[in-house]
């Protein structure tokens, strides 16, 4: 039995939740953060390990419920990423806050998610992923209505939806109308217009570091690849895909005219994450394999962008977008944090979301010019919101301070890490976009198998590992 | 022995690594937290800036010498998958080497001066990191052999650009200035973005030689698209060119854009950055040459451009600003010019205008100076002209032209009153919406971002 043999997508799993029961009982926040660190390290590295095990094809097929393909390796690796990165650029002044016991337990469910293929699972992981954020807001003592209202929708229509494509069974018609819940159910969870306050809401009364984990991954555009872009007929995906242009659009304007930094990030958020739905629903070869590239990108990017807020939140409270708060000299470091993960999310020339966007633009183009321009708009207008958010922070009249109030070393760690990994991946592209044209032919072999064999729910032949 | 083929790579690769090195070694020590003292900095600027320079001098020495007039260096593709590429081709002829000497040559002199005139300023690294940015961008840009290398450069001149706006940011003024700049620079590249994807579907790739012709320039053939698709991708490089090169109605950034040092100011507005569109233009000449209405276009906006910066020029008050449309005028003429089919003509004249003034641009501080030294000397103030406009028609329509061009045409005013303002109104009517649903489904007051106050003062109360 080789090294690559041992179970590491399981033991990334498994390590957070275990974790999670252990800092529990930790009393001492600083001792009960290292420890965490400790874990979220572990998931981490036994995460890395099975995303090779996969490369190196020596893991057996179809270990159980959980199994890496194309798709999911690279995420499983990312959202391990995140929750690390998030965990050790906590600032002390928050450690109290940031509920580490729960956050791990999510970590846990998310791996779950994103290593998982087997419907009825994944919708199960979809809903219970819901839950540690409503406790986190009961925790703190926050507003809950808008976020469980919209939670509850989305795992209404999730179990529905796959109910009646269950129940279909061969009928190919009556399938189409059964993806119409879950068409909507993953509408909700993107947060697309007009079901989208539940994302500004949460950023609003959540932990930023909760904030992030939650929505950067891309859950929802996970649960779109797994349930609905194998089953939708052609209509179904062109109104997912016009919806997500209006909101892509409607939410990078947004961005521009927020007087909040939260909010600001909600809606940057928002109109990427359309963008990538955009291109799945595409479903032609270059845009699938730009929506993916980009997924990756997005995730990495506004994730440095937002433990770059956060650090910022940390040193001086929630930051209005109303007027200039000349920043700069006090955390030089972080301005330049900031400017380079938000124009890699708009997808700047040497960070990894460029040829992303170029490659989404030119799918696009190729399948519907009106959906080019509208992309190219969006990531012009985001654009425009990412510098002037810039400069109204980090410019403008310098304020004194008595204390230093420089990144810390762990959360330069944490920032430089994401932005090393955009530059790497914006100056050398080949690698991941190869790896993400694998992945989308993989999704379109699957849908074109399951769309010429009515209510077949076999999985076309690929390399899984476990 | 090496051929001049095998020279002549050499020599590209040079011009490029060049300002690549200099971004490198500037930006990789910022981002550490160690940046290099005033000294190291000057140095390595100087460094790059002559190794460039010679290794640009070498090629058109080279080319001379072998009579050849069209070289292109083919790096390979960055990317590469089935049904797309991204390759990366570097194009030296007689449009891009001169444009890269000329592009050394200021660059390296105004490094030179900046290294003075920034001397001790607090953000003496962020200038010149942000100036290498600008250096890449330019010579990026002007060997670019596809468009979508075009466009990479053409990115990160028009962020460099804001941000060097923008240097000055204590004060109110300048990152207001560089938001405007950076907002009218995305205009300008989302217009070429969407050439470039354009080009991309009508040649199977965006490599210039495919579409345009692959003689040499300015002879290049004919282009390989109908009148039409020649039109439409005409029409997206005259939006982008008309946005870098503040042609009318984007010419309201250029007074705006002299708030930056006066270094960029030399070398952005009234040397380089100014003359892209023009250059680009002039890359894209054979679509000229298939649309008549398109170039009958650019020479329409051209002479319009001219116009118009000749009267807002006239009545300008600080010198800066009276240089920025003196520059505006030239441009406007040098777009006519290549309207018109002058490429030559437009050529020289671009490289003579960044030369002259870029000169003027960095002596401009000290003008005021000289002007007081010499009317010490002759013991009287010297004699003031009226200006351009005095005496022009019936007070009427010189009190209108007056207004007009201290108005700087209203450009920013209608742009702001009927793209700007709106905007702005909409998405907060929209912002108010949401606030209300949100309310409504919470069955309270929602949103804890409206306690932020726009100046928190929480920096000394936190611990």
């Amino acid at each position: 039995m080789s090294a690559w043999d041992c179970p590491w997508l399981e033991c990334a799993v498994a390590v957070p939740l275990l974790g999670a029961l252990c800092v529990g009982r930790v009393r001492d926040p600083i001792r009960a953060f290292r420890w965490g660190v400790i874990i979220t390290g572990t998931a981490l590295a036994a995460a890395v390990l099975a995303w090779i095990g996969f490369s190196l094809q020596r893991t057996t097929a179809g270990r159980g419920w959980l199994a890496l393909d194309e798709l999911s390796a690279p995420l499983v690796v990312l959202v391990a990423l995140l929750h690390f990165l998030t965990a050790l650029a906590t600032a002390r002044t928050k450690m109290r806050r940031f509920s580490l016991a729960w956050s791990l337990t999510s970590e846990s469910i998310r791996l779950a998610t994103f290593a998982c293929k087997e419907p009825w699972l994944l919708i199960g992981l979809l809903i219970a992923g819901t839950v540690t954020p409503y406790v986190e807001l009961v925790n703190r003592g926050k507003p809950t209505r808008v976020y469980v209202l919209h939670m509850a929708l989305f795992a209404t229509l999730l179990i529905l939806g796959w109910a009646f494509v269950d129940s279909a069974g061969t009928h190919q018609d009556q399938t189409a109308l059964a993806t119409i819940p879950l068409l909507l159910a993953v509408l909700v969870r993107c947060g697309t217009v007009p079901a989208h306050c539940w994302v500004t809401d949460w950023f609003e009364h959540a932990s930023f570091g909760n904030s992030l984990l939650f929505v950067a991954p891309l859950t929802g555009v996970y649960a779109a690849v797994r349930l609905v872009l194998p089953i939708a007929p052609d209509w179904v995906l062109e109104g997912i895909g016009l919806i997500s242009l209006v909101t892509a659009i409607y939410a990078a304007c947004m961005a521009c005219v927020q007087r909040e930094t939260r909010r600001f990030f909600a809606y940057l958020f928002l109109s990427h994450a359309s963008l990538v739905l955009v291109g799945l629903e595409l479903v032609t070869p270059v845009s699938l394999t730009g929506a993916l590239s980009l997924w990756i990108s997005v995730a990495l990017s506004l994730g440095g962008l937002a433990l770059t807020l956060r650090a910022l939140e940390a040193r001086f409270g929630r930051l209005s977008l109303a007027n200039f708060h000349g920043l700069y000299d006090h955390s030089p470091m972080l301005a330049m944090c900031f400017l380079l993960t938000g124009l890699a999310s708009v997808g700047f020339p040497g960070t990894m979301g460029y040829i992303a966007t170029e490659l989404l633009v030119d799918g696009a183009v190729g399948a519907n010019p009106f959906a080019g321009l509208i992309i190219v708009v969006a990531a012009a207008i985001n654009g425009i919101a990412v510098v002037r958010a810039y400069l109204l922070l980090f410019t403008g009249a310098r304020r004194a301070s008595t204390v230093s109030l420089r990144v810390g070393p762990r959360e330069r760690f944490a920032v430089l890490t994401l932005m090393g990994l955009l530059l790497i991946g914006g100056v050398f592209p080949q690698w991941s976009v190869a790896s993400r044209h694998r992945a989308a032919e993989q999704i379109l072999h699957e849908r074109q198998q399951r769309l010429s064999i009515p209510g077949s729910v076999s999985l076309p032949p690929e390399r899984v590992g476990g | 022995m090496l051929d001049h083929l095998t020279v002549i790579s050499l020599l590209g690769l040079f011009v490029i690594v060049a300002p690549l090195v200099l971004v490198c070694v500037l930006g990789v020590s910022s981002l550490l937290g160690r940046p290099l003292v005033e000294e190291t900095t000057g140095r390595v600027c100087r460094a790059t800036m002559v190794t460039g320079l010679l290794a640009a001098a070498g090629i058109l020495a080279v080319m001379l010498a072998h009579n050849t007039r069209h070289e292109v260096i083919d790096l390979g593709n960055w990317v590469v998958i089935p049904h797309y590429h991204f390759s990366v081709k570097l194009v030296f002829d007689r449009l891009s080497v001169p444009f890269v000497i000329l592009t050394f040559l200021l660059c390296g002199t105004v490094a030179v001066f900046s290294g003075r005139y920034m001397h001790r300023e607090r953000g003496y690294n962020r200038f010149f990191v942000l100036f290498s940015l600008f250096v890449l961008g330019m010579v990026l840009t002007a060997v670019a052999g596809t468009i979508e290398t075009l466009f990479t450069g053409w990115e990160v001149v028009g962020l460099s650009s804001a941000l060097l706006v923008a240097f000055f940011q204590e004060r109110p003024a300048p990152p207001r200035n560089g938001l405007r700049v950076w907002i009218i620079y995305r205009v300008g590249d989302a217009a070429l973005l969407l050439a470039a994807i354009v080009m991309h579907h009508l040649a199977g790739e965006g490599d210039f030689d495919k579409l345009f012709g692959a003689g040499p320039w300015p002879d290049v053939g004919r282009a390989s698209v109908t009148q039409q698709q020649a039109l439409v991708v005409g029409l997206l490089l005259l939006a982008a060119a008309a946005c870098k090169s503040a042609l009318v109605p984007f010419s309201g950034w250029l007074p705006r854009a002299m708030e930056g040092p006066t270094p960029t100011s030399a070398i952005f507005y009234g040397a380089l950055s100014v003359h892209l569109g023009a250059y680009l233009l002039l890359r894209a000449c054979p679509l000229l040459e298939v649309s008549p209405t398109l170039a009958a276009a650019v020479v329409a906006l051209g002479l319009i451009t001219a116009l118009f910066a000749y009267v807002a020029g006239s009545v300008q008050t600080d010198i800066k600003s009276a240089l920025s449309f003196a520059s505006l005028v030239q441009v406007g003429l040098i777009v006519a010019e290549i309207g018109l089919g002058f490429r030559y003509v437009a050529l020289v004249h671009l490289v003579g205008h960044a030369c002259l003034r870029t000169l003027q641009f960095i002596r401009a501080p000290t003008l005021l100076h000289d002007y007081h030294l010499l009317e010490n000397a002759i013991g009287e103030h010297l004699p003031r002209a009226g200006g351009p406009l005095h005496g022009l028609g019936p007070g009427r329509v010189r009190r209108w032209l007056y207004r007009f061009a201290l108005e700087r045409g209203y450009l920013d005013a209608l742009l702001g009153t009927f793209i700007v303002t709106p905007f702005v109104r909409l998405f907060q009517w929209c912002d108010g919406l949401e606030r209300r649903w949100t309310n409504f489904l919470a069955g309270r007051a929602s949103r804890e971002s409206d306690e932020v106050k726009p100046s928190s003062g929480q920096m000394e109360e936190l611990p």
